[in-house]
């Protein structure tokens, strides 16, 4: 084995990608819980979480950049961090989207509070489960588990839609709740946003270990 | 892709070292081919059969077939002829140090007798323009020696000298690795330029030259051709896990 060096800064950038995954990762389960449980300090935390995901994304681009520039890798490594480039930026937007729950939460928290025609918890679980079974696929390099996580999405956005459905139909039946009901609507869209990142990675994981480009095939299929 | 050079059950032997061993490759016509593996694979020797210089060795062997076009260049030519239609330039550039520019890219045709000093002209300089060279000397050709120029342009002189019998094949060994990273980069503009009219094979250690200028890249172990794919899909995505090992670094 040569490049030892060079192939401690894979692992070293691996590392780091695997350590904001799971800040990010926390951040979802938090806003979910600061939703079920409307509680505010909860949401203190994921946004305190947020800016140590967003310094972290800088750190990785940077890290990544400048093994493309001093090391000119090929094939396989080369694959590898243009995958970790691309999932931390999906990472990053998965702690967005959590920064965008806990701050819907704080909105609800000055509204009318009732039952909703949705189970968020549950759409949150499929979507949470999602991220984590994509970074174990790229934990475990292991394409075949990435492609699990491509087939769970339409799960996801079912649930959406669905849920996309039953508020349209509370808020023109109680407009009174509107506010509330359009509040879970987004909710529910930033959940919908955290599966689809999940199935990014979880292409960027099939495209490093196996070369692949497996985007936008369901779309291809169903122009053809 | 049409064949440019079409190589069968090439073997090549050192006195008792097999260093080719059945080698098929069908090099396209009129692209750049980049060949590239550990020092000691073979590649080098490769390349000097298909000019018929491996055999310039007492010691060495050749058995197989290379055909460029028509012709089997181990039975239906001399050497003498193979070599005005492949040309080849070194690693390192060999300039003859007493003559002029002028006469270091023409002198060679000069030896075979060719004496009619206005084609003379006509050919250096459509040489010297063809190897991006022509600007630089027009007006020292005959009073600077090819000597006195820099070794990027004493590389790009000894292309022209190669171009100026009118090759169909240029033969390019390691062309640019004794040279700073501008010469470099105007001899693989150069070959980008060159490639849509000769057929050229360049040996490389630089991974990053092979993947700039080669529509095909072939990997060389211990003798033998281990990958021969399209440049793309060697530095992405190589089939067999030996190319993918050395062009990642992991040996050799």
């Amino acid at each position: 084995m040569t490049r030892i060096r060079f192939q401690q800064s894979l692992d070293d950038l691996k590392e780091k990608l695997l350590v904001m995954a799971g800040l990010a990762e926390q951040q979802i389960q938090r806003a979910v819980e600061s939703y079920r449980v409307r509680d505010l300090s909860i949401c203190d935390l994921v946004d305190r979480s947020e800016l140590a995901v967003n310094r972290m994304e800088r750190e990785i681009d940077q890290a990544a950049l400048d093994l493309l520039a001093m090391e000119q890798p090929m094939a396989i490594d080369l694959r590898f961090i243009l995958a970790v480039i691309k999932i931390n930026s999906d990472v990053e937007r998965v702690g967005d989207a959590a920064k965008s729950i806990s701050d819907r939460v704080r909105m609800m928290d000055t509204m009318e509070s009732g039952d909703l025609p949705v189970d968020i918890p549950r759409m949150a679980s499929l979507a949470s489960n999602m991220v984590r079974r994509s970074l174990q696929a790229f934990i475990e390099a292991d394409a075949d588990l990435a492609r699990t996580v491509l087939s769970m999405d339409d799960a996801v956005d079912g649930m959406n839609r669905s849920a996309h459905a039953a508020l349209a139909s509370l808020m023109a039946s109680e407009s009174h709740r509107a506010p509330q009901a359009l509040t879970a609507l987004m909710v529910c869209r930033s959940l919908e946003r955290v599966a689809d990142h999940a199935t990014n990675i979880a292409e960027d994981v099939i495209f490093w270990v196996q070369g692949a480009d497996v985007r936008h095939q369901g779309n291809l299929e169903s122009q053809m | 892709m049409g064949v440019g050079i079409e190589v069968k059950a090439l073997n090549a032997w050192y006195g008792s070292n097999h260093t080719l061993q059945d080698i098929e490759l069908n090099i396209p016509a009129n692209h750049a081919t980049a060949l590239i593996g550990p020092s000691g694979c073979g590649k080098s020797t490769f390349v000097r059969c298909l000019n018929r210089m491996h055999e310039t060795n007492p010691i060495a062997r050749v058995t197989g077939t290379v055909r460029i076009g028509d012709l089997d260049i181990y039975h239906d030519i001399s050497p003498v002829e193979i070599r005005r239609r492949v040309g080849m330039v070194f690693q390192r550039p060999n300039p003859f140090p007493t003559m002029s520019i002028y006469d270091n890219v023409c002198g060679g045709m000069e030896l075979n007798g060719f004496r009619n000093r206005r084609e003379l002209d006509e050919i250096v300089e459509r040489s010297l323009r063809n190897a991006a060279l022509w600007d630089e000397v027009k007006d020292d050709l005959k009073k600077k020696s090819g000597a006195s120029l820099s070794g990027g342009q004493q590389q790009r002189m000894c292309i022209a000298r190669a171009l100026a019998v009118d090759p169909e094949v240029l033969l390019m060994d390691e062309p640019a690795s004794a040279l700073d990273p501008v010469s470099t980069s105007k001899i693989e503009d150069l070959i980008f330029q060159l490639k849509s009219q000769y057929t050229i094979v360049i040996v490389t250690h630089n991974m990053q030259q092979a993947a700039r200028v080669a529509e095909k890249t072939g990997f060389f172990l211990n003798g033998r051709m281990v990958e021969f794919d399209s440049t793309h899909k060697i530095f992405t995505n190589p089939s067999d896990k030996r190319t993918e090992d050395y062009i990642t670094g992991r040996f050799g």
